[in-house]
């Protein structure tokens, strides 16, 4: 309810939590008390956040069965790759940079929002089919529209084709030439922050709420005056915008990208992390990726057998718990008193 | 200016002609019936009137505008609203939001407006939420707001429902079997909050009813179809004594 | 030039069969039970190592049995390998989809199991039998025939003319026998179907039967036209079976097998025409051009909304 008033408390507790965390991260991570493995574990689970929330507004909220989540991706991946080795970096292929390296610092996130709005108009090529089509037919569109993607960059000569782009890794040594602090982590932690920020925002306005009545009823949300084309437009570029975040962030902490990672096999993994955390919970989602992520390394000793222990998993948990680790809920219903302590908006 | 006009709407669906000439017209606030046997094709006169299909041929001019190709939202924001024969109230999601969404149409702000909470959110937000409050307290359902629907009995999730179509603020209600499934304890319920949201606001409402208990009550003015053309329109009284409804409902054969 | 044009459209024929056979299976489970089988591309995968096996063992390579002679074992495996590869399909809906049904559980909590269960016979393979590639025994007569310039082998024409009997009697069996109007009688109503006295488990399981058994068909078919097998090779096929399948209009039997064939015929004047990397782009772009013009498939009818 918007009439209760917020206390000094639950104003604060979050921004603190967040910036505690960071530094703790920054600081575990300049002083070596965490090694690289564990900077990049921790990298590629904010990464996971974002792709799992992000695709969590179409398979979640507006119930839609979208999988090919890592197409957009891709194209957040190689647009802000590009972006930012064209700026900052020389290369063989684009020539000396254009801009300042020591600039990188500063435009960092700009070169990766370019990517983010990149894919989220990349997401338009599913957005339009599906104001006809729901369910099987949609899913079939969004596989093709991850095998066009993929195809694509295969085909482009000048970005590698197959083999794969490189030169991120340049971008990231410039940021910290000009200014030693992990920036690759403060990055991830900043697009997970905001990319959770943003959905919350979204789902819990009047707005939002109106993708969640596609879901339950597309019918009566069209006859009740919600414009479904236009939320059904803003909810696919939204997700596969984020989408394209998580891909940029993740080709710069990489270093390279090969359209190789981009297959269904990844989308299929986003789609795990949705369903494990519960279709419409925000908190879900954060709390399924951070357990995916453990999970994979965790059984990384397995090799190829996690890959038949991980679907094992879920099928067992579409048997007894079919609704997701968090139903369809978020924290504060599962633990009313916590709500005296923070507000999250 | 008549508020509704349809002239010769015609539908059909591959063969089968559901609707077929159809006339009516609403000079200003009237309560009216619309009758007839199941499958007479009054609910695809609803379906056509609130813009959900494109009528094959004819017209429905709302208001001084003419409805064709328009999309069902952009129907109901010229201000027609309408309730379902089965319930279409989205069941997870609690009263108060089922009448938040459906202000979609006043929304008044955008995306960006959502992201960063500008002052223009948070004032239509709050227009949102006293609004839906209001037409809560005014059906006296209050107190199930942060209920969900699928939890309620059957008589209150109908009143959500007409709740959820006036709070759209329509100048036309259109009611598709309100009484539906309502025990005579509900029916009378019914008939009464009709005949308040008739004489509170400035609205006309059309329904389709197979209850003659709440139409002789309630209407003014009926109109007959079977087999998607109009047998008969009229007074209560009149109808009540027409030999071609009589026949249309119990069959003509003579005893 | 009107000989490559030939040799194209034959090519275009086989390498649309295995799409159509694959695209039968989906078909068959879709139209029954309204679910996507996105394991059935792994089944046909296990169909090809099933072949591997079974053409292995009577040919005598393991020493178990003397070996028999090629048209005997080509004779005894047929049969062996689609009974065994419908025992993966049935096994699969017991252990995994039935029990979902029988809770009445979402029918988007049943795909899931589905994709898991395909990602589990994928690398549940590759950890069983290692990433080597197998090699499948040669078992018929490889020579090329030539005619009017056009280069044909017996096996090429086996494949075409086994997919056009596959389909006409799935078709004959779907349209024309009690069991077959059980199963779309299923897919019109599955609460009403048993209380009319038809064995909905039987109907679920005879559809799986035939959906597998075909797939394993193909899997003998492709393992002996592309004599390589790897675990993943289900994977992309199945997918892409998957979408000929929906662009032909998924659930019907028709629509399945034309699918398949304009997916095969699309994707071989792609790489006749251009560089061959360009093939899934091309050939998705144009598959997703229909569903945009025709969003219920080539044969697929809508079915209206009610309100």
């Amino acid at each position: 309810m918007t009439t209760t008033t917020t206390t000094p408390l639950q104003k604060f507790t979050v921004p603190v939590l967040l910036l505690a965390a960071l530094a703790a991260l920054c600081f575990g991570a300049q002083s070596g008390m965490m090694n690289l493995y564990v900077q990049s574990v921790i990298m590629f689970m904010g990464i996971n956040i974002i792709l799992s929330s992000s695709l969590n507004i179409v398979n979640g909220y507006m119930g839609e069965f979208a999988c090919g989540h890592a197409g957009f991706m891709a194209v957040g991946a190689y647009v802000s790759s590009i972006l930012s080795v064209w700026l900052f970096a020389d290369d063989a292929v684009f020539g000396t940079a254009v801009l300042s390296p020591s600039l990188a610092v500063w435009l960092f996130p700009v070169v990766i929002l370019a990517g983010g709005v990149a894919a989220a108009f990349a997401g338009l090529l599913v957005a339009v089919p599906s104001f006809k089509t729901r369910g099987d037919y949609l899913a079939i569109i969004t596989i093709a529209a991850n095998y066009i993607v993929k195809s694509t960059i295969e085909n482009v000569g000048a970005i590698g084709g197959a083999r794969g782009f490189m030169g991120m890794g340049r971008v990231t040594k410039a940021m910290d030439a000009s200014l030693p602090l992990p920036w690759m982590m403060i990055w991830v932690f900043a697009g997970t922050v905001m990319t959770v920020w943003l959905i919350n925002r979204f789902v819990s306005s009047t707005q939002g709420k109106g993708i969640i009545a596609i879901c339950q009823d597309e019918i009566a949300a069209e006859i009740m005056s919600v414009n479904t084309n236009k939320m059904k437009i803003v909810a696919f570029m939204l997700s596969s915008g984020l989408a394209g975040v998580a891909g940029g962030l993740f080709a710069h902490v990489l270093g390279y990208v090969n359209p190789g990672s981009f297959t269904i096999m990844k989308s299929t993994e986003c789609m795990v992390m949705v369903y494990l955390g519960g279709m419409g919970s925000l908190g879900g989602s954060v709390l399924s990726a951070v357990l995916f992520t453990l999970l994979l390394e965790a059984l990384r000793p397995l090799q190829i057998i996690k890959w038949v222990v991980i679907p094992l998993m879920l099928v067992l948990l579409m048997q007894f718990r079919p609704e997701g680790i968090m139903g369809n809920r978020e924290l504060p219903q599962l633990f009313p008193k916590l709500k005296k302590f923070y507000k999250f908006k | 200016m008549a508020l509704l006009e349809i002239t010769n709407l015609t539908q059909y669906f591959g063969g089968l002609c559901a609707v077929s000439d159809f006339n009516a017209s609403f000079e200003g606030r009237e309560l009216m019936a619309l009758i007839g046997p199941n499958g007479a094709g009054k609910t695809t006169v609803f379906n056509l009137v609130s813009g959900f299909y494109q009528p094959s041929e004819g017209s429905i001019v709302f208001g001084g505008v003419n409805t064709r190709g328009m999309k069902p939202h952009e129907v109901t924001g010229l201000g027609i609203a309408r309730t379902f024969q089965n319930i279409r109230l989205w069941h997870d999601m609690t009263v108060l939001d089922n009448i938040r969404v459906s202000q979609h149409y006043h929304l008044g702000y955008g995306v960006a407006d959502n992201f960063f909470r500008t002052k223009r959110y948070r004032q239509r937000e709050e227009r949102i939420e006293s609004t839906a409050m209001e037409v809560l307290e005014a059906l006296d359902l209050a107190r199930f707001a942060s209920e969900l629907p699928k939890n309620l009995p059957y008589g209150v999730q109908r009143r959500v429902e007409i709740a959820r179509a006036l709070s759209l603020r329509p100048r036309l209600l259109l009611l598709d079997e309100p009484a539906a499934g309502l025990n005579s304890a509900d029916v009378e319920g019914l008939i009464s909050l009709v005949r308040w949201i008739y004489d509170n606001y400035d609205i006309a409402i059309w329904m389709i009813e197979h209850q003659m208990q709440v139409v002789m009550n309630l209407c003014t003015w009926i109109k007959v179809v079977d087999f998607g053309s109009t047998i008969a329109e009229g007074t209560p009284e009149q109808i009540q004594n027409n030999p071609d409804v009589i026949k249309a409902y119990l069959g003509d054969d003579t005893i | 030039m009107i000989e490559s044009l030939f040799q194209n459209i034959l090519n275009a024929l086989q390498w649309g069969s295995f799409y159509s056979l694959i695209a039968l299976g989906y078909c068959l489970v879709y139209g029954v039970l309204l679910l996507i089988n996105f394991a059935h591309g792994d089944i046909f995968m296990v169909g090809a190592y099933i072949s591997f096996f079974v053409v292995t063992f009577l040919l005598g390579n393991f020493g178990l049995i003397p070996g028999l002679p090629h048209w005997a074992v080509l004779a005894l495996a047929v049969p062996l390998v689609m009974i065994l590869t419908a025992g993966v399909g049935v096994t699969l809906e017991r252990i995994a989809y039935r029990p979902l049904r029988r809770k009445g559980a979402h029918r988007l909590y049943v795909v899931i199991t589905a994709l898991m269960c395909g990602l589990i016979l994928e690398n549940g393979n590759l950890a069983l039998l290692g990433a080597s590639r197998r090699n499948f025994p040669a078992l018929v007569d490889e020579t090329v025939i030539t005619v009017g310039g056009v280069n044909m082998t017996v096996l090429k024409l086996a494949v075409i003319v086994v997919a056009v009997l596959s389909f006409l009697f799935l078709r004959k069996v779907v349209v024309k026998t009690k069991i077959g109007m059980a199963m779309r009688a299923i897919s019109y109503d599955k609460f009403a179907v048993p209380l009319m006295g038809i064995p909905v488990d039987t109907v679920i399981v005879f559809t799986f039967v035939l959906g597998s058994g075909f797939a394993g068909l193909a899997g003998l078919l492709f393992a002996m036209t592309y004599p390589v097998l790897d675990p993943y090779m289900g994977a992309m096929i199945g997918w892409k079976a998957f979408i000929a399948a929906v662009v032909g209009g998924i659930g019907s039997i028709r629509g399945a097998f034309a699918g398949g064939f304009l997916l095969g015929f699309v994707e071989i004047m792609v790489v006749a025409f251009f560089p061959s990397t360009f093939r899934d782009l091309i050939a998705f772009t144009i598959l997703l051009l229909i569903l945009w013009r025709k969003p219920t498939g080539l044969f697929g009818v809508a079915r209206r909304t009610k309100i």
